[in-house]
């Protein structure tokens, strides 16, 4: 069991973790997400006592780090798979480690054996590559068969077959009633491995709930609209008519709209009422990728600016926090992007068919984002999660029932626009 | 005590399961030996030439030490190593994840270190001895001579000194090329400098190496108006030695890691 309590880290005057606050409970793998320099790593050295917080404190297994008898006996940590002296071999960095504690050197054949190394236990670790230093720093995580591990991007590196090896060794720790911490910024690999998830964007707690509820809350749906390109007022008109009904409207980069809060048959009366012609319209689903960079987004630190999109972008239709006023369609960007031109409609989106929903499973969703890689910094404000406090309430459109109306079968929803007249 | 066991033996693997401690190590003790015997060899030839009153205090001993000036290099190279490898490797996350008493860690590195360096450097100060006597033919020394043996010794004592010193720099600084950027030059030039300019003389005979090579000599050098013997000189050595280990300490007490 590892405790974090209002754990807070600055340098200088930046503010590294803010308040932190969680349990990781023994029996289950914990994730640990966050983008680049969220604070993760942080956060592990002061569970590990290497950092000291500015704030707060963390324990393990009710004690601080510092003062657990016999600490490399309960808890083993990967932190940085590069941390070994090149010039050593494999065995000799293991042995030196299961020296410190008293662990028998025959442990260190045995830990070998378990990450695939004994190979190559006799080589300097210089020639190693990033995905056998990860096994060799799992390895010694593994030395003193701790009751309590901390696993930091443990899949960095690897090569498919070594992120399912430390998927099901994860599982397989947990199912032995370990206290299993893992950190990375791969929500698809976590939803995966963790039973639970911890969500930290800049420092501070945004999630701290379990994968199940996560994807219930998150996995929302949205509809796409498009409307003939060569009639740009169009849109305009049909993004007014599905405000005034209650809808969200985003732009797409390839000038469609994506609709949330109504259910796709509601979106072709409307349509068909205002003498809107539509050249798709199609159901989707928000992937679990997309819900993460959502919450994180407001909490990135280092993006590309190398947005080929960026210029074609209008400030984003934000997502406007829940009980906000309707909001319709404001940004000016219609411009097709570069990548979504009239004949390609689908291609600019990350997974546009991929996971279609059967109708009856059309659930009004909210998934606002404009897509990945996040838009400009306005949509930050708007952001209801960046706001302190657990994101503990279920998502407001991901839960809600199901839309009394089953999608009639003639509903247009192929991908090809000539269809959707 | 058994946990203090646990981190020696630990240390010990750490130490000669890196090529450097052999490279750095062996590289003190040819150096020092060879350019010992170098120097004998042309004392030995000039000693002719050489005017009555630099015959007189010619210092058999001491002149075969003429190789600890660069070889102390070598030594300097060691100790930073020994204690920067952990950072630059990251490895002392580790280390101090499973040493969380950081105190016990320094102490029992330090100490592998330096029983080590004691021996090679007792190996290397007789060993530099007795080649350079053996060059040296009729000047030479004895070991039994008055003060000979003394000198021998220090010079083991002054290399392992100095390779605690640079440990002791070494875990302040963390970073192995800003501890040798300073130490390197600092005691291949500027602390001789320091000591040769009538100026700075006075504050230079202060300084570690200074101080600490007096316990080498047999004879006292002309114009030498030091104020302490070779055992005060050891002294003030051993005064930064304590002075660095502790600041090194003390760093790593607090710092985060």
């Amino acid at each position: 069991m590892i405790e974090a309590v209002g754990l807070t880290k600055r340098y200088g005057a930046k503010t590294a973790v803010h308040n932190l606050s969680f349990q990781v409970r023994p029996g289950a793998v914990t994730g640990f997400l966050g983008p680049n320099g969220s604070g993760k790593s942080t956060t592990m050295r002061m569970i590990l006592g290497l950092d000291t917080p500015t704030a707060g404190h963390a324990t393990v297994g009710g004690h601080p780090f510092r003062k657990l008898p016999n600490a490399p006996r309960q808890v083993g940590a990967l932190l940085d798979a590069k941390a070994v002296h090149g010039g050593r071999s494999a065995r000799q960095h293991l042995l030196s480690l299961a020296q410190l504690s008293g662990i028998p050197a025959r442990r260190v054949d045995e830990v070998l054996g378990v990450v695939g190394l004994q190979d190559v236990a006799k080589r300097r670790s210089s020639g190693f590559s990033l995905g056998m230093g990860q096994r060799l720093g799992i390895a010694a995580a593994l030395l003193g068969d701790p009751q309590v591990l901390l696993f930091d991007e443990p899949v960095n590196g690897l090569d498919p077959e070594g992120i399912l090896w430390v998927r099901n060794l994860m599982k397989q720790l947990a199912a032995e009633g370990r206290t299993v911490f893992v950190s990375s910024h791969l929500m698809s690999e976590m939803a995966l491995t963790a039973d639970h998830l911890i969500v930290i964007g800049r420092g501070q707690l945004l999630a701290d709930m379990s994968v199940t509820d996560f994807i219930s809350a998150n996995s929302a749906d949205f509809a796409r609209v498009r409307t003939p390109d060569t009639e740009p007022e169009q849109r305009e008109k049909l993004a007014a008519a599905l405000g005034e009904a209650g809808g969200r409207t985003t732009a797409e980069q390839d000038g469609a709209l994506r609709v949330t809060g109504l259910p796709l048959p509601r979106i072709s009366e409307l349509a068909h009422a205002a003498d809107i012609r539509l050249w798709e319209l199609s159901p989707h689903q928000a992937s679990l990728e997309e819900a993460y960079m959502r919450m994180t987004q407001g909490a990135v630190d280092y993006r590309s600016t190398a947005d080929p999109r960026a210029g074609l972008q209008g400030p984003p239709a934000g997502y406007a926090p829940q009980g906000g006023p309707p909001q319709g369609y404001a940004g000016p960007g219609y411009a097709p992007g570069p990548q979504g031109g009239p004949g390609h409609p689908g291609q600019a989106q990350p997974n546009p068919y991929a996971q279609q929903n059967p109708y009856g499973q059309q659930a009004p969703g909210a998934a606002p984002g404009q897509g990945y890689p996040p838009p400009g910094p306005g949509q930050a404000q708007g952001h209801p999660y960046g706001a302190s406090g657990p994101y503990g309430a279920p998502h407001p459109y991901g839960q809600q029932p199901q839309p009394a109306a089953p999608m009639p079968p003639a509903a247009p929803t192929t991908p090809h626009h000539e269809d959707a007249r | 005590m058994s946990a203090v066991t646990q981190v020696l033996r630990s240390e010990w693997t750490k130490i000669r399961s890196v090529r450097s401690t052999v490279w750095t190590l062996g590289t003190a003790v040819v150096i020092t030996v060879a350019l010992g015997v170098l120097l004998c060899l042309l004392a030995k030839s000039d000693f002719g030439s050489l005017a009555a009153k630099d015959q007189i205090v010619f210092d058999p001993t001491n002149a075969s030490f003429a190789g600890m000036g660069l070889g102390q290099l070598a030594m300097i190279v060691f100790g930073v190593l020994v204690v920067s490898n952990e950072y630059s490797t990251g490895m002392i996350r580790t280390s101090l994840a499973a040493v969380p008493q950081r105190g016990t860690f320094l102490a029992c590195k330090v100490a592998v270190a330096t029983a080590l360096v004691c021996v090679v450097g007792m190996a290397t100060s007789f060993a530099a001895f007795f080649a350079g006597q053996a060059v040296l033919g009729g000047h030479r020394a004895h070991l039994d001579d008055p003060n000979v043996l003394r000198a021998v010794i220090g010079g083991g004592l002054y290399m392992t000194l100095i390779a605690l010193f640079s440990m002791g720099v070494a875990t302040m600084l963390r970073s192995p090329l800003l501890s040798l950027g300073i130490l390197m030059p600092f005691f291949f030039l500027i602390s001789s400098i320091l000591g040769n300019v009538p100026a700075t003389r006075k504050i230079g005979r202060y300084l570690p190496d200074q101080a600490g090579q007096k316990i080498m000599q047999v004879v006292p050098r002309v114009n030498d108006h030091v104020t302490y013997g070779p055992w005060g000189g050891l002294a003030i050595m051993v005064g930064w030695v304590l002075a660095a280990l502790l600041g090194g300490f003390v760093l790593l007490k607090r710092r985060d890691a």
